[in-house]
This record gives structure tokens, C-alpha cells and sequence, in this order.
């Protein structure tokens, strides 16, 4: 038995027929070979299956896929507007913010939001609310600074980018 | 050949792969589908120890969907003998009549659909007739339980040979070294000291479970693997099918972590064999839960004696070590001598005893966890260290500093310390922690404390890297090394040396990941070997390139120095076209220690010396550990990418307070019972202290590739006894057993008070 949905994905519309059991990673690498979302604990614990529903982060491993029927949908890939990266990206980079990468794109994509809501975040803050995603490598310390320096650059650029 | 000094090595250029990663688009085996792929999931004992009486599939075949399903016996058309270990030949791909652990693979479910896979495993019932088993590493040396009957030494190293055939023992390895009167040193001293110290399972936990996916094929079988180790699984696989190398062909692409998991053979011999029986492409990624039941760090039990001079030296030193290797070698055995002999730590000490020994139980299989054993040794001897120092009312750092071992003095084994810092890293963490100055001791329910610890690492030899540098006719370059970049920068770190050497910019440089038909052989990426040895090699062949190229230029009466690249190959084939490559390989010098004394001239290439400062704030009302501060400090050589260099030592620091701290696999009748995210925790975010400070001390490391070394676990070594002689510092209270949780400090202060809880 499947459903079909329809929804936007990194700005495109897109439809798909989903098995009911299946969650948003399975649909994005499956139907749409999207592998920036990944599973990795499977119980919405380490922030690895990052995306973005409607503009609010979910797990994508807890997510049903055809919750996102009608919904608009953005992934790590989604290209920065008119650049190939964003603030969070370039300042990512500069600050040397992962190791082996697994996790950065579920960071990538929190420390955006978290810069949404709040433009200039404490250190304080900026732990409270990326404590929900892990890194075994532990870059922490330099992820902490890549988000201030985001930051800075998102003042500096004067848009959200 | 236009070379201009690019001083590449020594500059914190970002990591080559970092538009890749941030963009999600860097390639990890996990994104791997194949046409006509099937799925395997495993089906894994429930028992720790047990005869398997009967597989009853029939319920799993109902299952609409399932391909097929396999046992041990059915893969014997295919691996005739399916044992597989780096020490052992002990490991079967399938439990083949017995199993050894709970969480043991005994059949697979292969299917298009992983869910139908995942329905149909869990239908399997198997019938076990339970045995007697065994789990802690101290009670398996005597214990009736005998986890293997014979032992299978896989004849790749001969400190084993002994071991051959011998039945009714748990022991894999029985390490001992003998230097100097230790008895005579023991009745001389004014003091003696002794204590036990045990350390937990722990686990990996590779944020990438272990994944394998194998494609049959013409001439070669084709395996895509989350692998530390392309060259030995192609050298294991080809033994396991009696195949010549070149029949098997192994691909790396970046590994989602691996810190000692993802070495030798995991899944790979698992997929081959099914990919070859279905002549299918078959995956098999396992889940969060299934990494708990595939490879963890050793528990260890360590007695540790010392005896000290009345002016505070240490003049002799017993230790004796228990290593729980679980249900397979793994490289256990390694562990229990490559790092067994340096048990005594990083000290001067004329009289020693070493008994470390390997040992089977009937846990999940134990191996090399950044550091390979070296964490579980400093815990001991540093909290030993520490103890001794209280006992003799002398300042931590003053009785370390009396009995270091400086450069040129014998190390247990007989070996001559050279190019390693201990004296100096061990004055800088002091001077981090403003050691000499007053400290805020805290008042009232929250009393704070503060302690070092210092341990070191000789890396694993000798083992051999080989490299390719292959510079094409435009005077771009790439660099075919089979060293997986697993998180720690290595592509950037060995693009560095080549530019270096080239006077090239790094954007000039590609790294070619790990495929074994491509990239040269290397003995592994583990236990920070690689820095050293691929560094070497990578150097080699940069300077044959360029050599060659060098050479090339004077034949042709150009100016060797100054003509650009582009035009010698010009002028030399008429066009854009043609290649030079250059090769390099590297093994270090060696001599194998004394079977009976433990002893050699020359134990290691390179030693790696950590120290690790910890204040911590502990309330006495529930035993909460805060850390307020952490200062790791190093000698790393000189650094290639000081940036990288500074983000290993903090990476590795945290995952040792995780294991410090917190992280523990729990047991009942050998079934882990807490095998996910939610019963086991990792740092994050929220367990970082407000300040870590890093640092690598000015050392040169002189045979290293421009006086560089490893790092890759030099941050875990002094964290965990740091933290104890912390506690110690703060409350009074010494613990002995890790983890360090707030349960265990709140039993110390009540039994200091006289008002010890009773257990559980």
C-alpha cells in the first residue's frame, strides 16, 4: 500500500508514493537520493537526521514520511540563495567545526535556526540549543566558535544568509 | 620546475573535504545503493554461551519478500574454514555450532526490502543449550568456563606462537617483562605501595554504525567498507576465499568515524560471502543498537606496586594486568603487549615487573579504542602516582617531576627515550593549571579540587605505508595513499607534505581515497600510526616525483628550478601529456622484545606523551562532578596543521571524560542491557567544561616527516586519572573504578563518613 504526497523539497515541488512505515531519511535518500539526513541512533537522540519541517527541525529517523504531504521541506543540500554556501556553512569551515562530517549537516542545520531566533547568542546559548545534536569527535569547542563567527558574518552581510 | 616555498607543513590550511561535509554531500559507504542490492539483517544470539541445537526458520520464510536466509552452514560452500581475526583465527562469520557472546551473528535475512529483512530476523528461533559462562577477566584466568576450546594463533606474529593449539585456557596472551632485582628493590624500599584500579566496558560509538557493502564481479569482488584497514581486509578476505590479492578489491570513501571500531574484519567477510553465494550485491548496515554487540574497549582489572626511597623515588615497580578481551581476540593480544609494556608509566624506574595478560570471556568481542590500551594503564599508574605523592605529604607535580624519565634513559623495556617530551609537557600542564599559585578550594556543599595526570604511548611496530604521487602533465598532482580519512584530516595533513615538497599550492593536490586496485598497501589507519609512517612515505614519493622531474628538466637543457612545470612536460612530449610518477615506502627500523625478559634495544619508531589538567567543582550532597577547567598539552612533534592538531588533542580529551565520567556498558548474564543513545550516553554540548585549553609543547620529532608525529590519541591519556586525583583533591575520597559517576562519588563521601549505603 502507498501514499502519494506532494510537497516542496529545498523549494521544488516534488511528489512522491511512500510506504506507510517509512520515515522522511528513508524518503529523501530513497525517492530523491538526499543522504545529508542520516540515521544513525534511530531514536532522535543525536540530531544526525536533521531536517526542517515547515522551518522547525525534526528527527527525520522519528518522522513518518507522509507527514510531510503538503508540507515544505529543506535539507542540508538546499543551495544558500545566490551562493553555494551559507554564513553557518563558510563559518563551519573557517572554524574547522567537524571531523569526520557525519553529524555536520544536522548542526548545520540547527545553528541556522538557532540564528533565526536568536542573531547574536551567548556561549550559553548557543550549548543550550545544539544540545540535542552530538558529535563523537567532539568538535564542540570549535562548533561553539564557527556559530559566533556565523554570527558576526550574517551582521556584516545584513540578511539571514 | 618553477618551486617557490609554499610553507604548506605547519600552516592550519582547512580541510580539503569541507564544502563536502557542510554541504552533506561528502561520500560515506551508508549512501551506497547498488541495482539488484540486497539487504541483510542479522539474526544474534540471545545466550552468552551456548550450543546451538537448532535454527528454526520456518516462521522467517513466511515472511512475503525474503530472498533467503543464512547459516554458518551454508557459507562453508563458499569459506570452506570461515575464521577471521588480525591475532586469532578465532572469529567464525556465523556462529558455527556454538556461540560466545550475546549479540552474536548466527543467521542473516537477505532481502530486497531491509524491513522485510529486519520482520523475517526477528522470526528466527534458535535453540541453544546453554553453557557455563564466564565475564569478568580476573575470575577467566582460573575460571572452568573456557570460552574457546583451542587456541587459533594466526601465525602473523610470533610473540603467539606458543599458543598454538593449547587447549583449556582462557589466557590469549601471557606478556611478561623482567628488568633489574625487583624482589631485592622491594625489601630495600622505605615505602611500599599497592592498589588495584578497574576500568568499564566502553563503547565507540562511531555516530556511522559499521557498514559493508560487497559487489560481485569479474575479475575481482568488490567491497565498499567503513574500514580503518583496506589492506587487510583485502589480504584477510583473499585468505578466506583462497584467492590471490587482485581478486578482491577494497573501497574507502570517508567513514563517518571509526576511533579503533572499524579495523580488520567486521562485516566485510560476512557480505563477501553472501555476495558471492547470491551473485548479488548484498549491504549490511547495522543499527545503533547492533554496534554495542560488535566491538568494545576493554575492562581491565590493574594491581599496581611501588616501591620509593625515602627521598621519594620510585625504585621498583610490579604490575599486573587483566585484560577482558571478550569472546575474540580482535587485536587484544597486541594490546596486552604493545601497550602492556609500558604499564609502569612514563618513569625512570630501574626494577620492574610486567605480567599483562589477554583474556577470553563471554562478553562482545573487546579491541583497539583510541589508545589501545594506553588509557587504561595511565588511569592506574597515574591514580597510583597520585596516591603516592598524598601518602608522602609531597606535592603531585614536584613527585612526578622527581621521577620522570628524561630523554636518553632506559624505558622498562631497555629502549632509550628519544624526542620525547615528558619533562617538558609535563612543566607546561603545571603551568596551565597556575599550579604554584593559591587555588580557590570552595566552600560550603560544593568543594573544588584540581588534578594532573601524565601518561605516554609508544605507536605500534613496525608496520609499513607505502604511497603514490602521480603528477600529471599541467603540474597537477594526485596522491594515491590507502590512509582513511576518518575525521582526524589526514587527506589534508598528507596534501600538505606533498605540496611541501613540490613547492606546489595544496588546491594543486588530490587525495585519492583508499581502493586497494589504486592506492598502495598500508598496514592500517589506527593507534596514530599514520602521521608517521604514511607521512614518511607520502614525503618519499613527493621527493621521487620531484626528482624525477627534476631530472626530466635537465635532459631537456631546461632550467631545473625555474621552468614551470607545465612546460618540461611540454617540451618533453609536444603536448599536454605523459606522467611522472613517484613512489615511496616506509617501515621503521625495529628488534622484537625478548620472549622471557620483554626486553629490546629499539621497542618503537616514536613515543607520544599527553598530560592532562582538571579542576572540578564536587557537591558533597549528591556526588555531582562539575568540571570547571581542562588543559590537555602534548608533544606532537611539530605540528603539519596546527589547527587539526589542537582539535584532536580536545576531541580526544572529551571522549575520554565521556568514558571518565559516564559511559558504561551494563551487563546482566552477559547481555548488555543499556545498547542504544538512550541508555548510553555520550558528551555533548552541555558536559563541556566553560574552558579548554590546548597545547602542543615546542618538540621536534626528528624522524618524523618534518618533524611531525601522531596525535590522533595523545588528548585521551591523562584525562581519566586527572579527574580522579581531582575528586581526591576536592573531597578526600579516591576512586578506583571507573566511571567516575556521581553514584559512585556519593558512596565514597558516605563511607568516609561512616555511613556507607548498602548496594542497590
Amino acid at each position: 500500500m502507498m501514499k502519494p504526497i506532494k510537497f516542496t523539497l529545498n523549494g521544488e515541488a516534488v511528489t512522491a508514493e511512500v510506504p506507510p512505515h517509512w520515515n522522511l531519511v528513508e524518503l529523501l535518500q530513497s525517492r530523491f537520493s538526499l543522504y545529508g539526513a542520516r540515521e544513525s541512533c534511530g531514536q532522535g537522540l543525536c540530531g544526525c537526521c536533521t531536517v526542517l519541517v515547515n522551518g522547525t527541525a525534526v528527527s527525520g529517523c522519528l518522522y513518518l514520511a507522509t507527514f510531510v504531504d503538503g508540507a515544505e521541506v529543506t535539507t542540508v543540500e538546499q543551495p544558500a540563495p545566490g551562493a553555494e554556501l551559507d554564513a553557518v556553512q563558510e563559518a563551519f569551515i573557517a572554524r574547522g567545526a567537524f571531523q569526520c562530517g557525519f553529524c555536520t549537516p544536522g548542526f548545520v542545520l540547527m545553528a541556522r535556526q538557532l540564528l533565526d531566533e536568536m542573531p547574536d547568542p551567548t556561549d550559553d546559548e548557543i550549548r543550550h540549543y545544539l544540545s540535542g545534536n552530538l558529535c563523537r569527535c567532539a568538535a564542540y569547542p570549535e562548533i561553539i566558535e564557527a556559530v559566533k563567527l556565523a554570527a558576526r558574518m550574517r551582521k556584516g552581510r545584513g540578511k539571514s544568509t | 620546475m618553477a618551486t617557490q616555498s609554499t610553507q604548506s607543513v605547519g600552516q592550519s590550511v582547512p580541510r580539503l573535504e569541507g564544502r563536502a561535509k557542510v554541504t552533506g554531500r561528502a561520500e560515506y559507504v551508508h549512501h551506497l545503493h547498488l541495482p539488484g542490492m540486497l539487504h541483510g539483517k542479522i539474526c544474534r544470539s540471545t545466550v552468552a554461551h551456548g550450543r546451538i541445537r537448532r535454527i528454526d526458520v520456518t516462521a522467517a520464510q513466511t515472511v512475503p519478500g525474503v530472498h533467503r536466509i543464512v547459516t554458518a552452514q551454508d557459507l562453508r560452500v563458499i569459506v570452506p574454514d570461515p575464521y577471521y581475526g588480525p591475532a586469532f583465527h578465532d572469529q567464525p562469520i556465523l556462529a558455527v555450532d556454538k556461540v560466545r557472546y550475546a549479540g552474536e551473528p548466527v543467521a542473516v535475512v537477505l532481502a530486497s526490502d531491509p524491513h522485510v529483512a529486519e520482520e523475517a530476523a526477528s522470526r528466527i528461533v534458535v535453540d541453544y543449550e546453554e553453557l557455563p559462562a564466564v565475564f569478568d577477566e580476573v575470575e577467566a584466568v582460573t575460571s572452568k568456563a573456557i570460552v574457546h576450546d583451542v587456541l587459533k594463533p594466526a601465525g602473523t606474529f610470533p610473540d603467539l606462537k606458543h599458543l598454538q593449539g593449547k587447549r583449556d585456557t582462557n589466557v590469549a596472551l601471557d606478556f611478561r617483562l623482567r628488568r633489574g632485582d625487583v624482589e631485592r628493590a622491594f625489601k630495600e624500599a622505605a615505602h611500599v605501595f599497592e592498589h588495584t584500579f578497574r576500568t568499564q566496558q566502553v563503547l565507540h560509538v562511531p555516530l556511522e554504525p559499521f557498514v559493508s557493502v560487497a559487489e560481485p564481479g569479474e575479475p575481482a569482488l568488490t567491497i565498499h567498507t567503513a574500514s580503518q584497514s583496506p589492506s587487510f581486509v583485502r589480504i584477510e578476505i583473499a585468505r578466506l576465499l583462497r584467492r590471490p590479492e587482485n581478486r578482491v578489491r577494497v573501497k574507502v570513501p570517508y567513514l563517518g568515524g571509526g576511533f579503533g571500531a572499524k579495523l580488520y574484519i567486521k562485516l566485510e567477510a560476512l557480505v563477501a560471502a553472501l555476495a558471492l553465494l547470491t551473485r548479488r550485491p548484498v549491504k549490511i548496515s547495522l543499527t545503533m543498537e547492533e554496534q554495542f554487540y560488535t566491538l568494545t574497549k576493554h575492562a581491565a582489572t590493574l594491581r599496581i606496586k611501588s616501591g620509593v626511597s625515602k627521598d621519594g623515588r620510585i625504585t621498583a615497580r610490579e604490575c599486573e594486568i587483566w585484560w577482558n578481551g571478550g569472546s575474540y581476540a580482535d587485536i587484544g593480544p597486541r594490546i596486552t603487549q604493545k601497550s602492556g609494556f609500558t604499564a609502569p608509566g612514563p618513569y625512570d624506574i630501574e626494577n620492574v615487573r610486567i605480567d599483562s595478560y589477554a583474556l577470553y570471556t563471554n562478553l562482545p568481542p573487546a579491541g583497539a579504542l583510541r589508545g589501545f590500551g594506553i588509557p587504561q594503564l595511565v588511569w592506574a599508574y597515574e591514580s597510583h602516582t597520585d596516591m603516592i605523592a598524598r601518602a608522602l605529604k609531597m606535592d603531585p607535580v614536584e613527585f612526578r617531576r622527581r621521577n620522570i624519565l628524561r630523554e636518553g634513559r632506559k624505558q622498562a623495556t631497555g629502549t632509550a627515550m628519544k624526542d620525547a617530551a615528558i619533562d617538558k609537557v609535563l612543566e607546561r600542564v603545571a603551568a596551565r593549571m597556575d599550579w604554584g599559585k593559591p587555588f580557590d578550594r570552595g566552600s560550603g556543599t560544593l568543594k573544588r579540587g584540581r588534578g594532573i595526570a601524565i601518561g605516554f604511548k609508544a605507536v605500534i611496530a613496525p608496520t609499513t605505508s607505502v604511497a603514490i604521487v602521480n603528477l600529471y602533465a599541467d603540474g597537477s598532482c594526485s596522491l594515491c595513499c590507502s590512509t582513511v580519512d576518518m575525521g582526524q584530516g589526514s587527506d589534508t595533513a598528507m596534501a600538505q607534505i606533498v605540496a611541501e615538497v613540490l613547492g606546489v599550492p595544496i588546491e594543486s593536490i588530490a587525495v585519492v581515497h583508499p581502493d586497494t586496485d589504486v592506492t598502495p598497501y598500508d598496514m592500517a589507519t589506527l593507534g596514530s600510526r599514520s602521521m608517521y609512517h604514511m607521512g614518511n612515505a607520502v614525503k618519499l614519493a613527493a621527493e621521487d616525483a620531484r626528482d624525477k622531474l627534476l631530472a626530466m628538466a635537465r635532459e631537456l637543457g631546461l632550467a631545473a628550478e625555474t621552468t614551470p612545470i607545465p612546460d618540461i612536460f611540454r617540451k618533453k612530449y609536444g603536448m599536454q601529456a605523459g606522467n611522472i610518477v613517484g613512489t615511496g615506502s616506509f617501515i621503521p627500523t625495529y628488534q622484537s622484545p625478548n620472549h622471557e625478559t620483554g626486553l629490546t634495544e629499539n621497542a618503537t619508531p616514536f613515543w607520544m606523551v599527553g598530560a592532562t589538567g582538571v579542576e572540578v567543582e564536587v557537591d558533597t550532597e549528591t556526588g555531582q562532578v562539575k568540571v570547571t577547567r581542562l588543559v590537555n598539552v602534548a608533544d606532537v612533534g611539530r605540528p603539519i596543521n596546527p589547527a587539526i592538531v589542537d582539535t584532536q588533542l580536545s576531541g580526544a580529551a572529551i571522549m575520554q571524560m565521556g568514558f571518565t565520567l559516564f559511559e558504561k556498558m551494563e551487563f546482566q548474564a552477559g547481555q548488555c542491557t543499556n545498547a542504544s543513545l538512550a541508555g548510553y550516553k555520550i558528551p555533548g554540548m552541555l558536559d563541556l567544561p566553560p574552558g579548554i585549553t590546548n597545547e602542543a609543547v615546542d618538540a621536534v620529532q626528528h624522524t618524523g616527516p618534518f618533524g611531525a608525529k601522531g596525535v590522533g590519541e595523545t588528548g585521551t591519556f591523562g584525562v581519566s586519572p586527572a579527574f580522579a586525583n581531582a575528586i581526591d583533591d576536592a573531597v578526600g575520597v579516591r576512586l578506583t573504578s571507573l566511571p567516575l559517576t556521581a553514584e559512585a562519588v556519593f558512596r565514597a563521601l558516605r563511607a568516609k563518613q561512616g555511613q556507607a549505603l548498602s548496594d542497590e
